[in-house]
């Protein structure tokens, strides 16, 4: 079952194009990465497939009912601010927001969910924690929390493990593989990691000089 | 000193001063937390210089009712402002700088050669560092005060979770769907009444201190944003509450007064979590 089909897409900004002719389907259960050098537009594309950014040409088809807010979102390191008083609670319900409309509060079932969604990352301990005193592998699990909590169907995340040390990349590539083999979530994953790729992926998309997709 | 306070305050309008720079100061802080979180610290500064314009405007036209005048002008700036930084169109802080100043200069020179008043300096110092004393406040004021502190504080918790989610991570809000620009909207208005509420209490020049003290203060005590939201509230409460008194005992001026106390409380805190 197909989510998302992108057909002759051309990225940038500006009129400055940063990619083109892009073609490639993501189906259901898909772990598909974004490989490339800094700059190729890895997260220009990613922004672009949330709607954060405008394409130049070219479509993006959700597809069999997947909508826009559906897409859980893990950003690159470099774009979440962590010098900020919240707790990991706060952070994780945040995930919520975007589906509550005008409803000012988060619901009972809600709580729980998020309750449930840090057990299954190991976070639940840190509930009460400040973000900004957590490692760096504390703070993407909590953010890949958030991610799951605002959708379980499709899953983007934006070179997760950077600036991680062994142990802590070891044990997000097992969550996010957890959650792709055993949940059933589909994950658009950017990475460098060629290891990580090769092990977990079914299909590549190579941005840069040369657009590959297998 | 008990006896000289109790007496003061068996006149109402002495009552009516106090519950409205309480009242003013918790909005203050309470918005406090989310623009000095957006690097936004500069906007209480530049809404109150753009206020003062409007104020100096409405003093040459003799409205009666400057409020009109002020809070509509005031309102439109800060729309501006969110919109237009949220579109990447302009960078907010140097945009601000110019319209501030500009509606400075030009509300100085407008009450230089229009005004009636025969003490401009006098009605210019006031303004820019709220009056020497709030005793002239009425009944009505505190009432409005307390109406819009009740419009600040409901339409606030209202979008609480929107704002920080929003203020935490602005792209993952808009990815997941959150109406970010209704959100800034309804920002933007309560940020011009807290603004223009802020100006009559402490002037212009100060009423960014009062916004940004009490949560400066607040994210050196607390790490969760609820508590230092509520923290926030508390604080500016205290500072206001005990500068109005001051003020009242020792005769200073009452904008000036609370300013320094929250300065002190900063201070304080800051030697506290070392
Ligand atoms: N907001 C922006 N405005 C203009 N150009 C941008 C913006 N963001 C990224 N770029 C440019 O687009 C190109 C691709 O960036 P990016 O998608 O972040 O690359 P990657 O994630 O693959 O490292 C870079 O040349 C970068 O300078
Ligand atoms: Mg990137």
């Amino acid at each position: 079952m197909e989510l998302l089909r992108v057909k002759d897409l051309c990225l940038g900004y500006e009129n400055e194009i940063v990619v083109k002719d892009l073609n490639f389907t993501i189906a259901c259960g898909d772990y598909f990465c974004i490989v490339g050098e800094n700059g190729s537009g890895k997260s220009t594309l990613v922004k672009t497939l949330l709607g954060l950014e405008k394409q130049i040409s070219g479509e993006i088809e959700l597809l069999n009912g997947l909508k826009r807010n559906e897409i859980g979102y893990l950003p690159q390191k470099t774009e979440v601010n962590s010098d900020f008083p919240s707790s990991v609670y706060e952070i994780v319900l945040s995930g919520f927001v975007g589906s509550m409309g005008f409803r000012p509060f988060y619901t009972k079932k809600e709580k729980e969910k998020a309750m449930e969604t840090m057990e299954l990352l190991g976070i639940e301990d840190l509930k009460d924690k400040s973000y900004m005193k957590l490692s760096g592998g504390q703070q993407q699990r909590v953010l890949l929390a958030r991610a799951l909590v605002s959708s379980k169907k499709l899953l983007i995340v934006d070179e997760p493990v950077t600036g991680l040390d062994v142990n802590a990349t070891f044990e997000m590539y097992g969550l996010i593989r957890h959650l792709n083999h055993n949940l059933g979530v589909t994950i658009v994953m950017i990475s460098h990691d060629k290891v990580a790729v090769d092990e977990y992926a079914n299909h590549v998309l190579t941005l840069g000089k040369e657009v590959s997709f297998r | 000193m008990m006896s000289e306070l109790s007496l003061y305050f068996s006149y109402p309008f002495v009552r009516y001063a106090f519950i409205c720079g309480v009242l003013i100061s918790m909005c203050a802080a309470l918005l406090g937390v989310t623009l000095v979180l957006r690097r936004y610290s500069f906007m209480g500064d530049g809404l109150s210089h753009v206020a003062f314009g409007a104020l100096a405007v409405s003093a040459v036209l003799s409205v009666t009712n400057d409020l009109l005048i002020v809070i509509p002008v005031t309102m439109i700036t800060a729309i501006l402002l969110l919109g237009l930084t949220e579109k990447k169109k302009i960078k907010g802080d140097s945009a601000l700088a110019m319209m501030s100043v500009s509606a400075v200069a030009v509300g100085y020179i407008l009450l230089n050669v229009f005004s009636t008043s025969a003490n401009i300096s006098g009605d210019v110092c006031s303004s820019l560092f709220g009056s020497t004393s709030i005793l002239t406040l009425t009944k009505q004021d505190a009432v409005f005060a307390f109406v819009m502190t009740v419009v600040v504080g409901v339409l606030f918790v209202l979008i609480y979770n929107k704002v920080f989610t929003i203020t935490f991570d602005r792209n993952f809000s808009k990815a997941t769907g959150v109406n970010v620009g209704l959100a800034n909207l309804i920002l933007s208005v309560i940020i011009s009444i807290v603004v223009v509420m802020s100006m009559r209490l402490v002037g212009a020049l100060l009423t960014s201190a009062v916004i940004i003290f009490p949560a400066l203060c607040s994210m050196r005590l607390f790490s969760s944003f609820r508590n230092v939201t509520i923290s926030s509230v508390v604080i500016g409460m205290i500072s206001s509450a005990f500068g109005i008194v001051l003020s009242i005992l020792l005769s200073t001026p009452v904008g000036a007064t609370i300013v320094v106390v929250d300065l002190l409380i900063y201070i304080a805190v800051t030697v506290i979590k070392k």
